[in-house]
């Protein structure tokens, strides 16, 4: 009989102390401590509001066109950023063409991160023929790249901003199925979910508990890289009229037909870049911050 | 958790102390290899083939042989985390997944099992206090109910709940984690507990640790072992009786003492003097064995050591010994030609 008892180490860190917050209240106190990832957040939830209740914030009305007011400075009769081609407030179509574009960023990825996560998660557990079916399929679209594929799917549609949405989801579904697949087939074979399933468990649980929670992970972190991702195409979508249809506001849509103004006031023609490019970094670094704030072992 | 008097039965044991705990037969599992485009069964491994043992209750069995015996594939066969492809399996005179004996749930609560690696038999999301109450909540136990039950199990393998239990793996060394799988092992109240590998991966210091707390959780718990690794000399510390394995089949069974002093298989012998030897005046003569094993999706026809073994004849190509007493000694059985008087080796009786 001589079972040793570890000894606490005589020089713990007192750090060791406050560990009894679990698992979500470590991810919290993490993000709390990350001031990079706060300010982008704070700025993506500004973007997203303010994309949110534009027809409230708009001074003007974005499809109100003034033949006298075209293309005008920032500040031209309380125009705050100017008019475009059509004398239409810049402002107003900005915070109108975030409601669009974002929706191009997160409808596809949600969709994609259920029905491609879902297909992957199940493939991945299942193995065997079932696995094969669904990745050989997945196989052929990943043998288009996905700009022409999406370019392809809208094309073969028709223009529209569903048909644009649609067109992304299905982009987006073979990677987001592979990564699932990938998670899940590895943690599937790891010898923890073997000792929950000797524990005589119920399958479901053991999944619930051992398995699902390793694979979300790395599943969002993907997905929400890919927000962006689906910025840019969807914007990519509009600036070649596959997407939204003129005059609807949109900001690869501004950007396509305010390249005409670039010699006569760059500032205008930047305008709808710069919102796309505030967006998707932002997207990126809330991202990343999650991603280190979710690992345990970091 | 105290001390169970010897006296006290354990009321799940149905057929007393002479029955045997577990008693398998014939157990086989033969892995299929797939290829070319139709994915068709083009070979198999042969794993496990024909394995019959029975282990008492209290007692510690150790099982030993070389990587690729089919040593762990028997320790998933006896969990049922691998399907075996037929013999049977009788726990406690019920036999195992059969319509009037124990289901395979029921046979989970009552075995349990340890893992090698340390690291990846732990959750990596989920601190090890919420490991080692998995199972217990699994069986409808309350949430806060599993969780002090889990601390006081980490207590007892010798960690501070207060320190580890909220704790994620990562957090652990290699010798704190095993001690939660033990934790983990003995969350359901098993009467048995595999240890595949349980201690090779550990530090040799933290190593003897561990053995010493097994070998006192057993007298506390009234547990059994099935001790499996390639250690002998773990093997032999931990071993009421040892099972040696070659290439999916038993070789040689019997009391430790016995298979460490007097081994009666060829591959026993080898296996024994391959390792060092800490007494220069009782070094085995035997040579060690030369070669790999032969590969287990085709198994030399015959005695599967015939390959490799030093008094090889043809009656051994020819045909598989069975497993059988041996003379002058109670429980060895070994499966060697030489010693049946039948068999028609030229060595057969000869002593050695």
């Amino acid at each position: 009989m001589s079972v040793t008892t570890t000894p606490a180490p005589v020089l713990a860190p007192p750090l060791a102390a406050p560990r009894s917050r679990g698992y979500w209240g470590t991810v919290g106190y993490r993000l709390r401590h990350d001031p990079v990832t706060l300010f982008f957040g704070a700025l993506l939830l500004m973007i997203i509001l303010s994309a949110l209740f534009a027809p409230w914030l708009s001074p003007f009305d974005p499809y109100k066109e003034s033949i006298i007011r075209r293309l005008k400075v920032p500040g031209y009769m309380g125009h705050l950023l100017g008019t475009d081609e059509l004398g239409r407030d810049m402002l107003s179509r900005l915070l109108h063409g975030g409601r669009i574009t974002l929706m191009m960023g997160f409808v596809p990825v949600l969709v994609a991160t259920l029905v491609g996560g879902g297909l992957g998660i199940l493939a991945g557990l299942a193995g065997g023929r079932v696995n094969a079916l669904i990745m050989r399929v997945m196989d052929v679209f990943y043998a288009f790249p996905s700009v022409l594929l999406a370019v392809a799917i809208s094309g073969a549609m028709g223009g529209g901003v569903f048909n644009a949405l649609l067109a992304l989801s299905l982009v987006f579904i073979p990677p987001l199925c592979r990564v699932a697949e990938t998670a899940t087939t590895q943690v599937r074979n790891l010898d923890f979910v073997d000792a929950a399933r000797a524990t005589g468990a119920k399958l479901h649980l053991v999944l619930w508990h051992h398995v699902l929670g390793n694979v979300l992970g790395p599943i969002l972190v993907y997905a929400s890289g890919m927000i962006s991702v689906g910025i840019l195409l969807g914007s990519g979508l509009s600036f070649l009229g596959l997407g939204v249809k003129p005059p609807e506001p949109d900001w690869g849509l501004m950007l396509n037909t305010l390249r005409q103004a670039i010699y006569v006031n760059p500032l205008l023609a930047a305008l709808p870049g710069i919102a796309i490019f505030l967006t998707s970094v932002s997207i990126n670094m809330v991202s990343d911050g999650l991603r280190s704030a979710m690992d345990v072992r970091l | 958790m105290s001390a169970a008097p010897l006296f006290l039965r354990d009321p799940r044991d149905v057929g007393g102390p002479a029955q045997p705990l577990l008693d398998v037969r014939d157990l086989r599992k033969h892995f299929p290899i797939r290829g070319g485009a139709l994915q068709r069964v083009v070979a198999k491994v042969h794993a496990v083939d024909g394995v019959s043992f029975s282990v008492m209750k209290g007692e510690t069995l150790g099982i030993v042989g070389e990587s690729g015996c089919g040593k762990s594939t028997l320790a998933r066969l006896l969990m049922r985390l691998v399907e075996p492809d037929s013999g049977e399996q009788v726990f406690d005179g019920e036999e195992v997944g059969s319509a009037r004996g124990i289901s395979v749930a029921g046979l989970r609560r009552q075995v349990q099992m340890v893992f090698q690696d340390s690291a990846s038999s732990l959750n990596p999301r989920m601190p090890v206090q919420g490991s080692v109450a998995f199972g217990p909540r699994a069986h409808g136990m309350g949430p806060a109910e599993s969780v002090a039950l889990a601390r006081e199990l980490l207590q007892q393998v010798g960690l501070n709940p207060a320190l580890f239990g909220p704790r994620y793996p990562h957090e652990l060394s290699g010798g704190q984690k095993q001690r939660v799988n033990i934790a983990r092992a003995l969350a359901l109240r098993p009467r048995m507990v595999i240890l595949d590998e349980a201690v090779s991966a550990l530090d040799k210091s933290v190593e003897a640790q561990v053995l010493n707390l097994l070998r006192s959780l057993k007298q506390q718990m009234n547990l059994t072992y099935i001790f499996i690794s390639h250690d002998l000399s773990v093997v032999r510390w931990i071993s009421d009786r040892v099972m040696v394995m070659y290439l999916g089949e038993v070789v040689e069974i019997g009391p430790a003492e016995q298979i460490y002093t007097a081994p009666r298989h060829p591959y026993t012998r080898a296996l024994l003097a391959s390792r060092p030897s800490m007494d220069p005046d009782h070094r085995l003569e035997e040579p060690p064995v030369t070669g790999d094993p032969p590969n287990p999706v085709n198994p030399p026809a015959g005695c599967r050591f015939h390959t490799r073994c030093p008094h090889a004849e043809a009656v051994c190509s020819a045909r598989a010994p069975r497993l059988g007493l041996t003379q002058g000694a109670r429980d060895h059985h070994a499966a060697c030609h030489l010693h049946d008087p039948a068999s028609g080796h030229s060595l057969a009786m000869v002593r050695h």
